[in-house]
């Protein structure tokens, strides 16, 4: 048949990966800057803003996972079993922040301190896992006849460890923009204070990642200075100096919600250049998207639905962000 | 050796985070649909003592709802990490169902959940209860996908299997295999029943300190109502679901019964209690009931059905366990049914909130839906082994090239954490569950100005 399954769902979990990263990430990101924040009433606003919507954003975390599973389920086995010990932590991180949501507020005194260092432990952890796991991934897996060939700690490099501190950047400046778009005040103006400084932070890391992994891996260094390719890809960079440089701009304005959108186009920006780098393959170096694919009678199957469903969720979604559209009311809250 | 340390390994982190996880969803089934009813109560009736109780149990709901989602993250995750050649042969059957889980349920009660509990002020009532109509459908359509995946692993249906690994020919077949309705019929069944016990227990526990309201009579009585209803039901539902077993899984009874081998035209008597012993092949110090196995599970006098000796060593599930395990199931249902007897009794006798007895059986039977339906799931799958996907590919085969470190680290941190964080979970809840329902805590505005008024007219005691 004519339909291309493999590229159609590698473009639906791609996706669901991006809006993972941009959904979850400021919520994680709020969790990485309450170390700043001691005042009670201020973390109370900051998970207040979140609160109901993180549930949602963590759920294309599962999509990524079951789509992965449903239409590439080799990629799915050798992905996770190479990076077993960081998606471990990362889900043990999950754990501790999703629960510190309900926790913090049912606690008492004496123990909402704990449920607040169990959030920013979660959060930093859970983020900090995610990027190392992305660096593994740039790097490559090793595959021999189908199965993950590698040794436990293949993941654990220098370059890892930087990735995972970049995804700790991109996920506080998030978070850092989301809250100047929430809130008002004393708190909007702190966070518009933090925002120069983590800019400035993600822009470098951006840069050393930029240089870095070509640097590291010749057939990505081919890919992107190819003569016939980089004019395609040019505008990327471009358009990421010419994002950070309007960020700056704006923080001297009265921002409200274009840092925040901003971020996020930077954010894909940066997802876009990993794609490129990457793409077609599925495991890199060597498994394509057509090697992992599942038979065509199980991505079939489920792409009707994830064709016929996925707008309805992101129709749901926006209509639950638009009824907690505006900025937060420290006096309102359910809890 | 390595490798069957790592197989052990796997297997017991399987069946601890699992077994921690299925109690989280089973309560919120049931919390989520009887939130549904209490709100939709309070809209045609106006009565305010239906919205005290929403607003007392969605808190209950909430934390619960956390705990579900993150232990079942962990859970879509270990598919992969522990148990990749499973993944790599049926994931083309399990990967596509999970996807199907994914997007008709979780976004939906994660979408809707923001609302359900955050948006009294910010949406009105009848857009309020349309959210917490679709977060309880969610948890129902979730319950349908999981239980499709793993009925397939147990009566796999509509497939073939092609270069090693399964390729689906027929998706309805594969959803719609022979054990799944009993199965999700069963599972959601036990849902409502367990939340129905907590429920009422919990009603109990503040009628025995003396704290008697409008709320707290109201969630009792519609917690013994729910009881009876279903309580008697399941009973039925199992007995079919037995019998499918039987058809299906033969191997699976014979452990359940202890049933070693059938005398020559004989009926199979019922052991009811007794200790299987598979390395001797017998069931020791077996108290028998002569015939009662040939009744229940072929519905005739000398009926026989497959005996463990019939099945080679290699593929008999461990009768011991499973043994147990379902007589647990089945007592406890029989202690279900007859609270649920009791209660109506002491209904018609106006004892149903004054009886102390009554009460304190409630009480004590808080828990035990929860631990009849892990025993359950204890039944079902323990049953299955050796097999991971009946018949298809062993457990043994299924696990991952991982190493017993890592599999040994992963388990000990996921013991600490959710002993840790769980055990705090569980302590909240029992707490905000102490508090009991407080009259008008939301003080929102009725949900008309008909309702309003029915609500001012309204007499409460």
């Amino acid at each position: 048949m004519g339909i291309d399954l493999p590229l159609i769902w590698a473009v639906i979990i791609l996706f669901g990966v991006m809006m993972y990263v941009v959904m979850d990430g400021f919520d994680l990101g709020i969790g990485l800057l309450y170390p700043f924040l001691p005042d009670k009433t201020d973390r109370d606003v900051m998970m207040n803003s979140v609160a109901p919507v993180w549930d949602g954003n963590e759920t294309w975390l599962v999509l990524g996972g079951a789509g992965l599973l449903a239409a590439f389920p080799l990629a799915y086995s050798v992905i996770l079993t190479a990076f077993y010990l960081p998606l471990m932590l990362m889900l043990l991180g999950l754990i501790f922040r999703g629960v510190a949501f309900e926790f913090r507020f049912k606690a008492d005194e004496a123990h909402r301190p704990w449920w607040d260092k169990a959030f920013i432990g979660g959060s930093l952890v859970a983020t900090f896992c995610q990027g190392v796991t992305l660096g593994g991934f740039i790097q490559g897996i090793r595959v021999v006849d189908h199965a993950y060939a590698g040794g436990v700690f293949d993941w654990l490099t220098p370059f890892s460890l930087f990735t995972g501190l970049g995804l700790v950047m991109t996920y506080a400046l998030l978070g850092c923009t989301w809250l100047i778009m929430k809130t008002a005040g004393d708190l909007q103006a702190r966070m518009i204070a933090l925002a120069r400084p983590l800019i400035w932070a993600l822009a470098a890391v951006i840069g050393v990642i930029s240089l870095w992994t070509p640097l590291a891996h010749e057939a990505i260094a081919a890919r992107w200075f190819n003569g016939s390719n980089l004019p395609w890809f040019m505008p990327v960079p471009l358009l990421v100096v010419a994002t950070v440089w309007q960020l700056l701009r704006q923080l001297d304005k009265q921002p409200n919600a274009a840092p925040f959108v901003l971020t996020l186009f930077l954010v894909f920006l940066g997802y876009s250049g990993l794609g490129i780098s990457i793409w077609p393959n599925i495991i890199p170096p060597a498994i394509s998207i057509r090697d992992a694919a599942a038979p065509l009678q199980s991505m079939g199957f489920a792409l009707v639905g994830a064709l016929l469903i996925i707008p309805l969720i992101l129709m749901y979604t926006a209509w639950s962000y638009y009824v907690f559209r505006g900025k937060v009311d420290p006096g309102e809250g359910y809890h | 050796m390595d490798t069957l340390d790592a197989l052990t390994l796997a297997r017991i982190q399987f069946a601890f985070t699992i077994s921690f996880h299925i109690v989280f969803p089973a309560i919120t089934i049931g919390l989520a649909s009887f939130l549904a009813v209490l709100e939709a109560c309070w809209l045609r009736t106006g009565r305010e003592v239906y919205l005290d109780l929403y607003h007392f149990w969605s808190k209950i709901f909430s934390v619960n709802f956390g705990m579900g989602v993150v232990s079942g993250l962990v859970m879509a995750y270990q598919f992969g990490t522990n148990w990749s050649v499973f993944s790599t042969f049926a994931g083309g059957v399990t990967g596509p169902l999970l996807a199907y889980e994914v997007l008709t349920a979780f976004f939906l009660e994660a979408g809707f959940l923001g609302v359900m509990l955050f948006g009294w002020k910010r949406v009105g009532p009848g857009l309020h209860f349309f959210a917490t109509v679709m977060v309880a459908l969610g948890t129902l359509v979730s319950a349908t996908w999981i239980l499709a995946s793993n009925s397939w692993m147990q009566t796999p249906a509509g497939f073939e299997i092609i270069d090693g690994r399964v390729v689906p020919v027929d998706w309805l077949a594969v959803i719609f295999n022979p054990s799944f309705p009993y199965r999700l019929v069963h599972m959601v069944l036990a849902a409502f029943i367990s939340t129905a016990l907590l429920v009422a227990a919990s009603a109990a526990w503040h009628l025995l300190r003396g704290r008697d309201s409008a709320a707290v009579r109201t969630m009792l009585s519609m917690a013994m109502w729910m009881l009876l209803a279903v309580a008697p039901l399941q009973a039925v539902v199992g007995d079919f679901h037995g019998l499918n077993t039987l058809e299906h899984q033969p191997a699976k009874i014979a452990a359940m019964e202890g049933h070693w081998e059938n005398e020559p035209g004989a009926g199979v008597p019922l052991i009811l209690f007794g200790w299987p012993d598979m390395q001797h092949e017998t069931t020791r110090f077996a108290l028998e009931i002569p015939r009662l196995g040939s009744l229940i599970l072929t519905h005739s006098w000398d009926g026989q059905f497959p005996g463990l000796k019939e099945f080679p060593p290699e593929n008999r599930p461990n009768s011991t366990i499973v043994f147990w395990s379902f007589r647990i199931m089945v007592g406890l249902g029989m202690l279900m049914i007859a609270l649920a007897l009791w209660a109506f009794a002491a209904r018609r006798g106006g004892a149903l909130y004054r009886s102390r007895r009554l009460l304190r059986f409630t009480l004590w039977m808080g828990a035990s839906g929860l631990v009849a339906l892990l025993a359950g799931w204890i039944t079902t799958e323990v049953g299955r082994q050796p097999w991971v996907v009946y018949g298809l590919q062993r457990t043994a085969d299924a696990v991952s090239p991982v190493g017993a470190g890592q599999l040994g680290v992963s388990l000990a941190l996921f013991v600490i954490v959710y002993v840790m964080v769980f055990g705090a979970g569980v302590g909240y809840l029992l707490r905000l569950i102490g508090h009991g329902p407080v009259a008008h805590a939301g003080g929102h505005p009725p949900p008309s100005a008909t309702a309003g008024i029915a609500a001012l007219s309204s007499t409460r005691s």
